[in-house]
């Protein structure tokens, strides 16, 4: 099967090596390998392949992830623009998004 | 399903208040488990078919934002104060998908009040969150049932989990375990170790096609009204309105509106990795251009398909526009794409679409006219 990657160098994700102590969570909750650790140091191996869910930034005990997290839904973005608000999919009544 | 209240209840250890969490009675309790907190809910390891029909209505977004669960917490098997402590939401999806792969295996189930949400979406919305995780522990006064201080956490909380905060807390330290719950078994017996693949998000073929029928039941609504829209406009002509005409012209515009839907909403999750193009906005042009293509051949062959040459460019423009639309909202059920990345694809996208769609309806409704 072939292997799917969505647009290149687009996502936010930023790590501050200095502020790493190595812990190894990042690895543990990152959906698609972004991370690895090597001398004692998380990396960021495959940047493109981030789909900024923030499990990361929000596991990192040193705050050394930072990342605009959010839905890339685009159904969630219209609303949020059609509203004047953050894209939102609005789960709250009837709607349609999360499964 | 019915809550029972409370009753005080005593055990060996004395009188003890009662539970703050309601014990439901639904057909996958098998009854309870004594706790120092008093009696817990024991839960079916075995899916019924009420539980399997459930989730395939749920599929098919027929009461999936009721479809939930109490939360509080659980029992499986014959759990002690040793045994695991499992987290979930309070959709019911997720949680028969927990409890169906833990057959044979003592532990309990910390069901979190997700909003009836799944796992990963709560977790994006913070609803399945550090919030929840350390009022829910003190609500079902998990530190007076286990004697240990761990939560196992499906990893796709870990968007909404701060671990080090839950620790901080509430004493209890976060696990993550796999992905999928049928790695838990294995999980477990590795010691709460996660192999890489365990880890990893998949979005095979059988994880797209399992989204088309809620995508397609979302879709049809619109689709329908606008395609009911296009019949009534279609009676317009030169003379006048016909009825004829919003019958002949009309049901040609439902067919290729609802058509070109229906081709959207279900290729692009079943080829979504054969599409030529990453943005989902790509993919779906291309199929639009497919279906121009056909409509297009097969025109030739029965020219009346389209009345008349403005007819023919209106739909060449709005077939495509239609199409890389609803391919794009596909994005919000995929498992890769990223919000900037998003935003990019749409900012690209979207004036496109619309330029496309108005100016082809522009020329369908002049085209009414000749």
């Amino acid at each position: 099967m072939a292997q799917l990657r969505y647009l290149s160098n687009v996502v936010t994700l930023a790590l501050n090596a200095e502020k790493c102590v190595g812990c190894g969570l990042c690895l543990q909750v990152c959906p698609h390998q972004v991370f690895s650790l090597a001398d004692g140091k998380a990396r960021i191996d495959d940047r493109d392949a981030c789909m900024e869910c923030g499990a990361c930034a929000s596991n990192c005990p040193t705050e050394a992830i930072g990342v605009d997290a959010g839905v890339g839904c685009a159904t969630g973005i219209i609303i949020g623009a059609l509203r004047g608000t953050e894209p939102t999919c609005d789960c709250s009544k009837d709607s349609s998004c999360c499964a | 399903m019915d809550q029972l209240n409370e009753n005080p209840s005593t055990c060996c250890a004395g009188s003890v208040s009662t539970p703050k969490t309601p014990r439901p009675a639904a057909p996958w309790v098998e009854g309870t488990v004594d706790t120092p907190i008093g009696p817990v809910p024991k839960v079916a390891t075995d899916l019924r078919l009420a539980d399997r029909i459930g989730s395939a209505k749920a599929r098919w977004a027929i009461g999936r934002m009721h479809y939930t669960v109490h939360p509080g917490l659980y029992a499986i098997g014959e759990p002690t104060d040793e045994s695991p402590v499992l987290v979930s939401a309070n959709y019911k999806m997720s949680f028969d998908h927990l409890r169906s792969q833990l057959g044979g295996l003592n532990a309990w189930i910390m069901v979190l009040d997700t909003r009836g949400i799944n796992v990963w979406c709560a977790a994006g919305k913070g609803t399945f969150g550090t919030d929840e995780i350390v009022s829910r522990i003190a609500a079902v006064r998990l530190a007076e049932v286990v004697s240990h201080r761990t939560l196992i956490l499906p990893q796709l909380g870990a968007p909404g989990v701060s671990a080090h905060e839950v620790r901080r807390r509430s004493g209890f330290r976060v696990v993550y375990g796999p992905v999928r719950a049928k790695d838990l078994p294995a999980f477990l017996a590795a010691g709460m170790k996660a192999s890489p693949e365990m880890r990893r998000v998949r979005f095979d073929f059988l994880d797209r096609v399992v989204l088309i029928p809620v995508e397609l039941t979302m879709a049809a609504k619109y689709a329908v009204l606008i395609a009911a829209v296009f019949v009534v406009l279609a009676g317009f002509g030169p003379a006048g309105y016909s009825l004829a005409l919003a019958s002949s012209v009309g049901s040609r515009a439902a067919v290729l509106l609802l058509g070109t839907c229906l081709a959207a909403v279900t290729l692009t999750p079943a080829l979504l990795p054969w599409l030529p193009g990453r943005a989902f906005s790509l993919k779906g042009a291309w199929i639009g251009l497919a279906i121009v293509f056909i409509a297009g051949g097969y025109a030739v062959y029965h020219p009346a398909l389209f009345e008349n040459r403005l007819a023919e460019a209106a739909w060449f423009l709005m077939i495509p526009a239609v199409a890389s639309f609803l391919a794009m909202n596909f994005t919000g059920s995929s498992t890769y794409t990223s919000l900037s990345g998003v935003r990019r694809e749409m900012r690209v996208a979207v004036p496109i679409q619309l330029i496309c769609a108005v100016v082809g309806v522009v020329l369908w409704l002049a085209g009414r006219f000749f």
